[in-house]
């Protein structure tokens, strides 16, 4: 594998109480790369997602054993605050979930969390935000209405802007769309290929062909254990697994 | 759970092979009427040949629709991609078959320059070849295609032993020959290109069944 690393997961266990939901979990995603994440409901992907920013310390009763690393840093250690690493790891989720308040305010909220006071520079960041979020030209002329007035897309496209406003330098999608018709799906794929010049993304999917056509890595997860992973070409064309196989021709799952 | 595109998929093998039993069946009649030197029976291969362009369209029609509504992956593209390019070579290969037909038509009535021994043998390897590859496919036998691609030098050898005679025993002493020695040595060449096509086909059926490209690497067989 040629390109950097950008986070690792080294050895992952993951338990919700006596239940384990992640086995071993041995996985490199790598620097300005999309890596796509696939397997039936229950397998494990959005349990994993939701480790690379913390997330689930969010979940009462749960038990991670392993390491993993952003950058090198092991994101669980003793000093490290989850609130910067989340700022760092941002996370785009189904169903939208823009907060109800103005797009311009929706933006802006990260920013101002995060100590920044200098109007001027926030109203540069949004307008910076909602541009690399292809959202600009459809929502400059009403920054100050309600976000939950925006169409599913384009909300869509406004949690992205959230999460690049705050300097992120992954994003995480768990499935993002799963909520949005095809037009707006195209847009959000669109985007996804735009922004992985400066970022890293990794997308939970349950469309195999979405994978196909956003990533450029594939990981294959089944009962909460690595099946296999790839390039994205070679995993939907010859596959080395038969599970991976049976999995992505539609033979169960 | 059987799934609507195993029922395609099946139906696709089907055409594939009903097209090769024509193909296989133009190869013999081909040769037929070069032995009898029989012109019925060279036109019948010409005016047959239209029924397995046929197919060749209907088959890529097929497989088109297939990748756009079905959308496979792995095997499943592998192989509906390769039927595209299976039945392309089936039909190059048919269009020899016609090719020595009409070199045929050519020595209608004129006598036999020499006895036929090379290229009955030459025959006998590309009608070979041509059934073990389609067998080959049918049992997604990766083996079988991978011996099918051996005997391809055979057929070179076989072509120039027909060559070397014709051109250093008739065409070299006797120049009346030579429009019959050409037509001969053509049918050689014909039958030479049919045995490139099927070690084409054969080569697709290992990419088929394990995704391993042998064209241009022959050292990867076996």
């Amino acid at each position: 594998m040629d390109s950097e690393t950008r986070i690792k997961s080294e050895n992952v266990d993951f338990f919700y109480g006596r239940t384990q939901a992640l086995k071993n979990i041995n996985l490199d995603i790598y620097k300005n790369q999309v890596t796509a994440i696939i397997g039936p409901s229950g397998c494990g992907k959005s349990t994993f997602i939701r480790l690379l920013n913390r997330m689930n310390e969010l979940v009462p009763n749960t038990v991670l054993i392993g390491k993993i690393y952003l950058d090198g840093m092991d994101i669980f250690g003793p000093s490290v605050d989850a609130v910067e690493i989340r700022r760092q790891v941002g996370m785009v989720f189904q169903k939208p979930n823009p907060f109800p308040k103005s797009i311009f305010d929706n933006i802006s909220y990260g920013l101002k969390a995060n100590g920044i006071k200098d109007r001027s520079f926030i109203e540069e960041r949004v307008e910076w935000s909602l541009k690399k979020a292809a959202l600009w030209p459809e929502v400059k002329d009403r920054l100050s209405e309600s976000a939950l007035r925006l169409s599913g897309g384009q909300q869509q496209r406004l949690c992205i802007a959230r999460s690049l406003a705050v300097e992120s330098k992954v994003i995480l999608f768990d499935e993002p769309c799963a909520s949005l018709d095809p037009i707006s799906t195209a847009k959000i794929e669109e985007l996804i290929t735009e922004l992985k010049k400066e970022y890293t993304i990794v997308i939970v999917t349950h469309n195999m062909q979405q994978a196909a056509r956003v990533s450029d890595y594939t990981a294959f997860f089944l009962m909460g254990e690595l099946i296999e992973f790839g390039k994205t070409q070679d995993i939907f064309t010859k596959p080395k697994d038969p599970k991976t196989e049976a999995y992505i021709t539609g033979r169960f799952g | 759970m059987e799934r609507h595109l195993d029922q395609e998929e099946a139906d696709l093998k089907e055409d594939l092979l009903k097209m090769g039993t024509l193909v296989e069946n133009a190869i013999f009649e081909s040769v037929e009427s070069l032995k009898e030197l029989s012109a019925g029976k060279a036109n019948e291969v010409i005016s047959d040949d239209k029924a397995i362009d046929e197919f060749e369209n209907m088959i890529d029609e097929k497989c088109l629709d297939l990748l756009a509504l079905r959308q496979p992956m792995a095997f499943d593209l592998r192989f509906i991609a390769m039927i595209m390019k299976i039945s392309t070579d089936l039909e190059r290969i048919a269009d020899l078959a016609v090719d020595i037909a009409q070199r045929v038509l050519d020595l209608v009535g004129k006598p036999l320059l020499k006895p036929l021994i090379d290229i009955p043998k030459l025959t006998s390897l590309a009608q070979q070849m041509v059934k073990d590859a389609l067998d080959s496919f049918v049992n997604k036998d990766a083996d079988l295609a991978g011996k099918v691609i051996l005997l391809d030098s055979e057929a070179d050898k076989l072509r120039n032993l027909v060559q070397k005679e014709l051109v250093e025993d008739y065409m070299g002493k006797d120049s009346s020959t030579v429009p019959r020695a050409v037509s001969l040595l053509l049918i050689a060449r014909h039958l030479e290109r049919i045995c490139d096509h099927t070690t084409n086909i054969a080569e697709d059926v290992i990419y088929m069944v394990n995704a391993k490209v042998v064209k241009h690497h022959p050292e990867e067989i076996n």
